[in-house]
């Protein structure tokens, strides 16, 4: 059995942020936790829009669940331990996600987007306006956790992030990206990519469209929460602006600037996403402009993103070598 | 019973001012089939724009009795901006709708910064009162005429735009164009310059909208991303490309949102998007929509 390609790229990749704390200086390893937080939520994206071809546009609403599941399980009821904090989110989104997902996937296309963005500004103005509740616009504090039942006393936050919670970070990652890969390998992967490629037509053949769409969009939840819980852990906060809609479109963002195609576009879209809006945040106060320029660039002349740009560079370089 | 008139006057007010820019959306959404994620910023751009207008005018000494027109003018003025957006959007037509909306997302990024650039970070508000226009007072009902003015300007523009739909060869061209594009270029309807036609229509309604609600609102960064959210759910209440929906989506989310503000106004955005989901459950295309095939 040959490994599949993405193998030894993935690897390379693995071994290159193994290296960036002990390489690059703390605020770097520190930078790259809401890229391990958004990488991982984007799997779970990409799920249903390079998969089933449904474009959600709420759904950083499942960021916020994850984070202010943070914030409510290690805040208000004391949990100390971090991987408690992880799946309980989780599994809490998912069983949000359920009712809403019957509700959306029932539509395709410009409704799909519609429903999901109506879904997350409902949730947004529920974070905002009940204040007793969930802090409105000043959010709620998600205080420092274990991770794996160790403590790290010695360690100052920075120095926390930017050693073992960054590791324990880019392990999450990969037991994610490798669910993710048997999610999509499996006959259900399969079925919702026949479901993206022509859903009639795959009915016709007996798929459970409706079901197989739901169970996608129950796990994508998931994994936003995941990540979203990681990024209210890095913050120290869970505040209602990562839910607004302009996160969601962000999320879109990333994902097509990494290429959607692609199993690992999107976390290479998360990748370029923060190191290119850090960048810009240090040259120029109007970054937003020059990532909007980016991102109408991609839209307009390379829909398939970086990931697709790099095939073209290797079959370029495959053919000028033969 | 006079707090109700004034939030009813209210809730119209918005309306109204809903209304333009939803029409807007739903022209352009009806011919080119795509759902504008800018329109929002069109809006603030009026907005900003108005302020700047009626500030050099003032500054030329133009009676503040002219506010108005000079609004309406700066609005429409800024239809300028529709065609060469509209040649950016040519690259996207026919695709998937997700390349749509992202364009047009970018958008929303690049004007947030044009607006940072040239207005500023800070909220930028007339000086000159509209009250010159006066108020109408019964008892404890008090209303500007302003706002009955631009309620009246905005009905006059759904009369217009109705008449010109369905009475002009230019309307009656745009609309077999929404309706089967390709029989259209076959009988020799030269589809870009509609194309181009309608965006800039629906670009200088959006400005439009934005540049008659700036005497009575600020001109501001969030205003373009926090607009957005209301046109849409009136185009999705309405029905998408219905301007009948627009009418109605517009009075349905202004006097929701009127009421809800003065009696609970926790729920102001939350009664909005219960709605929608709402209508989107039980008529997914709208109250005035066709089905899409």
């Amino acid at each position: 059995m040959t490994l599949p390609r993405i193998v030894a790229p993935a690897l390379a990749a693995v071994a290159a942020l193994a290296l960036v704390p002990t390489l690059a200086p703390p605020y770097y390893a520190n930078l790259m936790i809401p890229f391990f937080g958004y990488a991982i939520a984007l799997l779970g994206f990409n799920l249903l829009f390079g998969q089933a071809n449904l474009l959600s546009f709420g759904h950083a609403m499942f960021l916020g669940l994850g984070a202010y599941g943070a914030a409510v399980l290690s805040g208000v009821l004391g949990v100390r331990s971090f991987e408690v904090v992880l799946v309980v989110s989780a599994l809490a989104a998912a069983l949000v996600a359920v009712p809403i997902g019957v509700v959306c996937v029932r539509h395709t296309g410009i409704f799909f987007g519609m429903l999901t963005l109506a879904f997350g500004m409902l949730f947004y103005s529920f974070l905002f306006k009940f204040y007793h509740l969930t802090g409105g616009d000043s959010g709620m504090r998600v205080p420092r956790m274990t991770i794996l039942g160790m403590e790290f006393a010695r360690y100052n936050k920075i120095e926390f992030l930017a050693g073992p919670f960054y590791y324990y970070c880019l392990a999450l990652l990969v037991l994610a990206a490798l669910a993710m890969w048997r999610i999509v390998r499996s006959p259900f992967g399969l079925h919702l990519r026949a479901i993206g490629d022509n859903a009639r037509k795959a009915e016709y053949l007996g798929v459970h469209v409706h079901r197989c769409r739901l169970a996608a969009f129950v796990i994508s939840a998931a994994f936003g929460a995941a990540g979203g819980a990681i990024l209210g852990f890095r913050v120290g906060l869970a505040d209602p602006e990562l839910v607004y809609w302009t996160q969601s479109g962000q999320l879109v963002f990333m994902t097509v600037l990494g290429g959607f195609s692609h199993f690992l576009g999107p976390v290479l879209g998360a990748l370029a996403y923060i190191l290119l809006q850090d960048q810009l945040q240090t040259l120029t106060q109007y970054w937003r402009f020059v990532l909007g320029a980016i991102l109408a660039i991609i839209v307009i002349g390379f829909p398939a993103g970086l990931a697709g740009l790099a095939d073209d560079v290797r079959r370029k370089i495959r053919r000028s070598a033969a | 019973m006079a707090a109700f008139a004034n939030i009813l006057v209210g809730g119209v007010f918005h309306a109204a001012v809903l209304f333009l820019a939803a029409a807007g959306l739903q022209l352009v959404f009806g011919v080119q089939k795509i759902l504008n994620l800018a329109c929002g910023s069109f809006y603030a751009l009026g907005a900003y724009f108005g302020v700047t207008v009626v500030a050099y005018a003032a500054g030329l000494g133009l009676s503040p009795w002219l506010i108005l027109p000079a609004l309406i003018l700066a609005g429409l003025a800024l239809g300028v901006i529709g065609p060469p957006i509209e040649r950016m959007l040519r690259s996207v037509y026919g695709r998937d709708e997700s390349f749509q909306l992202l364009l047009t997302f970018a958008l929303v990024l690049m004007f947030q910064d044009v607006f940072r650039f040239i207005w500023g970070a800070n909220p930028r508000s007339l000086d000159t009162g509209y009250l010159v226009y006066g108020t109408i007072n019964a008892r404890d009902f008090s209303v500007p005429v302003y706002n009955l003015l631009v309620i009246a300007a905005a009905i006059g523009t759904a009369a217009g735009l109705g008449a010109f739909l369905q009475r002009t060869n230019f309307g009656r061209i745009l609309r077999a164009t929404a309706e089967n594009r390709a029989m259209a270029e076959a009988l020799g309807v030269d589809v870009r310059r509609v194309y181009a036609a309608v965006f800039t229509l629906g670009a200088a309604l959006g400005t439009t909208a934005g540049a008659l609600v700036v005497p009575t609102a600020a001109a501001s960064l969030d205003m373009a991303i926090e607009f957005v959210i209301e046109a849409f759910a009136v185009v999705v209440i309405g029905g998408l490309g219905s301007m009948r929906g627009a009418l109605v989506g517009a009075l349905i989310v202004g006097l929701i949102r009127a009421y809800a503000i003065a009696l609970y106004p926790e729920v102001e955005v939350l009664a909005i998007y219960v709605v929608v989901i709402a209508v989107l459950l039980l008529r997914p295309t709208g109250l005035f929509g066709r089905p899409i095939a």
